[in-house]
C-alpha cells in the first residue's frame, strides 16, 4: 500500500518539474497549425478576376447550406459569381466545398480567429474571401 | 533578566504588541501566498501552469482574489439563522489564528539587558491549549452547516463534526507520546528538550522527537490533515457530492474567512508538527531560529499541497474505519510502548 502511495507522489512530483507543462499561453504563443487545417475559406484569384466559374457545386454539396452563389456572365462571355457569400455562423468547416470545386477556385486557410461582435460581420462576401 | 509586566511594563507591552503583529502578519502572508503556491504547484503537477496573467507568473493573484471577494455581494439566505450565520466564519477563523500564540519561533533575544522570549506566550499547558483550540474549530463548521439551513451545508457540518471528533482523539494520543518524553506541556519546554545531539551521542543530527517517535509523527500528520479537512480527508466540503459543504451558502468576505481559516489551519498544523517532532526553531541550520521554523512550515505546506494533487478523497466509511480501527489503536499502542520504554530507561 505504501509503495503505491510513494509511486503516486513520485509521479506528481516528476510532473511538477520544469518542462512538463503542456499549456500553450495562447495569445502570446501559438501552435503551428497543420497544412491540412480547415479554417476560413479563400477564393483563389486568377489574373484579373476570381477563378470561380459559378458552377453551383459548392452550395449543392454544402451540408450546412451556408454558401450563396449567384452566377452572371461578363463581357467576354465567361461565367462568374456575381454574388458569392459564406455565412460563417452556419459553416461547419467540413471542407466539402473545397473538395467539390472542379477548378480549385476555393481553398481553406489556417485562419481560425473568426470571433466578432456583430451578426452581419460573419457574412463573408466575395471581397472578403478574395485574398 | 526576563522582560515582564512587573519590571518594565511599557517595554513589555510594546514587545508583546510587536511580537503579536509580526506573527499575525507573517501568518496572513503565508495564508495569502499559500493559495498562490497551491494553485501553481497543483497546476504544474497536472501539467498546467496555474495563474500566469496577474503579475509575474500570477504573483498578484492573492490580491486580485481578495479584492474580488471583497466586492462581491454579501448574501444571507432568507431562511438562515442570522446570528449564527454571521458568527460561524469568525468562530472558525479565530481559533485558527490564536493557536499560533504558543508556537515558539526563535531562541531568546536580549535587548537592553532584558531577555525577550520569541514566543507570544509560554503557557505551561501549551499542548492542551492547542487541543482546546482545535476542538473549538469544529464549532464554527457545525454552526455554519446548521445556520445555513441548506441540506448540503448541514451534511457537510455533520460530516466534519464526526470526522474531527474521531481524528482529534488519535491526534491527541500521538501528542501524549511526545510529552511522555519531554515531561512538559509547554511548547518552549518541548523545543528545549529536542536540542543537542541525537540520543546524546550522534553529533551531526539534532535530537528531534521524530527520531524517537516516527510512528507518532506519521499519525500526527495524517490526523492533522483529517482535522483541518484537507484532501484526502476533505469530505466536509466534497465538491462532487456536497457542492461546497458547510460553506455552500456563504459568499463574499464570509466565504473568504472560511478560505483563510483553512489555510491558517494548515499553517498551524505545520507549525505544531514542526515544533513537536522536528525541533521547532532548533536546527537544521544553527543560528537561524525563525527561518528554520518557517522552512519546516513551508515544507509541510508543500507536502499537504502535494498530497492534494496526488490522492483522491477517501470514502466516508473508509475514513471512519481508518480513524477508529487503524489510527486510534496504533496511537494507543504507541503510547503504551513509549511508556514501557521510558520506564525501562529511567530505572
Amino acid at each position: 500500500m505504501f509503495k503505491e502511495f510513494l509511486k503516486g507522489l513520485s509521479i506528481t512530483f516528476k510532473h511538477m518539474l520544469p518542462g512538463h507543462s503542456t499549456t500553450v499561453q495562447y495569445p502570446k504563443e501559438r501552435l503551428e497549425i497543420s497544412d491540412r487545417f480547415r479554417g476560413l475559406h479563400r477564393l483563389v484569384p486568377a489574373h484579373d478576376r476570381e477563378k470561380c466559374v459559378a458552377c453551383y457545386l459548392c452550395p449543392t454539396v454544402c451540408p450546412a447550406k451556408c454558401i450563396t452563389v449567384e452566377s452572371a456572365e461578363n463581357a467576354k462571355g465567361e461565367k462568374y459569381p456575381r454574388v458569392y457569400k459564406i455565412d460563417m455562423l452556419r459553416c461547419i468547416f467540413c471542407g466539402y466545398c473545397v473538395e467539390a470545386c472542379p477548378v480549385e477556385a476555393l481553398e481553406m486557410t489556417g485562419d481560425f480567429e473568426l470571433a466578432n461582435y456583430n451578426r452581419e460581420d460573419f457574412e463573408f462576401a466575395k471581397e472578403r474571401l478574395l485574398r | 533578566m526576563t522582560l515582564s509586566l512587573s519590571n518594565a511594563p511599557l517595554w513589555f507591552v510594546i514587545s508583546m504588541l510587536v511580537k503579536i503583529v509580526l506573527v499575525f502578519v507573517v501568518v496572513l502572508l503565508i495564508v495569502a501566498y499559500a493559495t498562490w503556491v497551491e494553485r501553481k504547484v497543483i497546476g504544474h503537477m497536472q501539467t498546467r501552469l496555474g495563474p500566469m496573467n496577474t503579475g509575474w507568473h500570477g504573483l498578484l493573484q492573492p490580491i486580485a482574489d481578495g479584492l474580488k471577494l471583497f466586492f462581491k455581494e454579501d448574501i444571507v439566505p432568507s431562511q438562515a439563522a442570522k446570528v449564527p450565520f454571521l458568527l460561524a466564519p469568525m468562530m472558525i477563523l479565530v481559533p485558527a489564528f490564536i493557536t499560533v500564540a504558543v508556537i515558539p519561533f526563535g531562541p531568546d533575544i536580549t535587548i537592553g539587558g532584558y531577555t525577550i522570549p520569541l514566543q507570544i506566550t509560554d503557557l505551561n499547558i501549551g499542548i492542551l491549549y492547542i487541543l482546546a483550540m482545535a476542538g473549538l474549530g469544529v464549532y464554527g463548521i457545525v454552526l455554519a452547516g446548521w445556520a445555513s439551513n441548506s441540506k448540503y451545508s448541514l451534511l457537510g457540518g455533520i460530516r466534519s463534526s464526526a470526522q474531527m471528533v474521531s481524528y482529534e482523539l488519535a491526534a491527541g494520543l500521538t501528542i501524549v507520546a511526545v510529552f511522555m518524553l519531554s515531561e512538559t506541556l509547554s511548547m518552549r519546554g518541548i523545543v528545549q528538550a529536542q536540542q543537542g545531539a541525537l540520543y546524546g551521542v550522534i553529533p551531526f543530527l539534532p535530537d528531534w522527537y521524530i527520531f524517537y517517535q516516527p510512528l507518532a509523527f506519521g499519525l500526527f500528520v495524517i490526523c492533522g490533515l483529517a482535522e483541518i479537512n484537507r484532501t484526502p480527508f476533505d469530505l466536509p466540503e466534497a465538491e462532487t457530492e456536497l457542492v461546497s459543504g458547510f460553506c455552500t451558502e456563504y459568499s463574499s468576505m464570509k466565504y473568504a474567512l472560511f478560505f483563510m481559516a483553512e489555510y491558517a489551519n494548515m499553517v498551524v498544523i505545520a507549525a505544531i508538527a514542526a515544533t513537536l517532532f522536528l525541533g521547532g526553531w532548533y536546527g537544521p541550520f544553527p543560528g537561524l531560529g525563525a527561518i528554520n521554523l518557517l522552512l519546516k512550515i513551508f515544507a509541510f505546506m508543500f507536502f499537504f499541497i502535494w498530497l492534494r494533487a496526488t490522492f483522491p478523497r477517501v470514502r466516508y466509511d473508509q475514513l471512519m474505519f481508518m480513524g477508529w480501527k487503524v489510527f486510534l489503536p496504533l496511537a494507543l499502542a504507541n503510547v503504551v510502548i513509549t511508556g514501557i520504554v521510558v520506564v525501562l530507561v529511567q530505572s
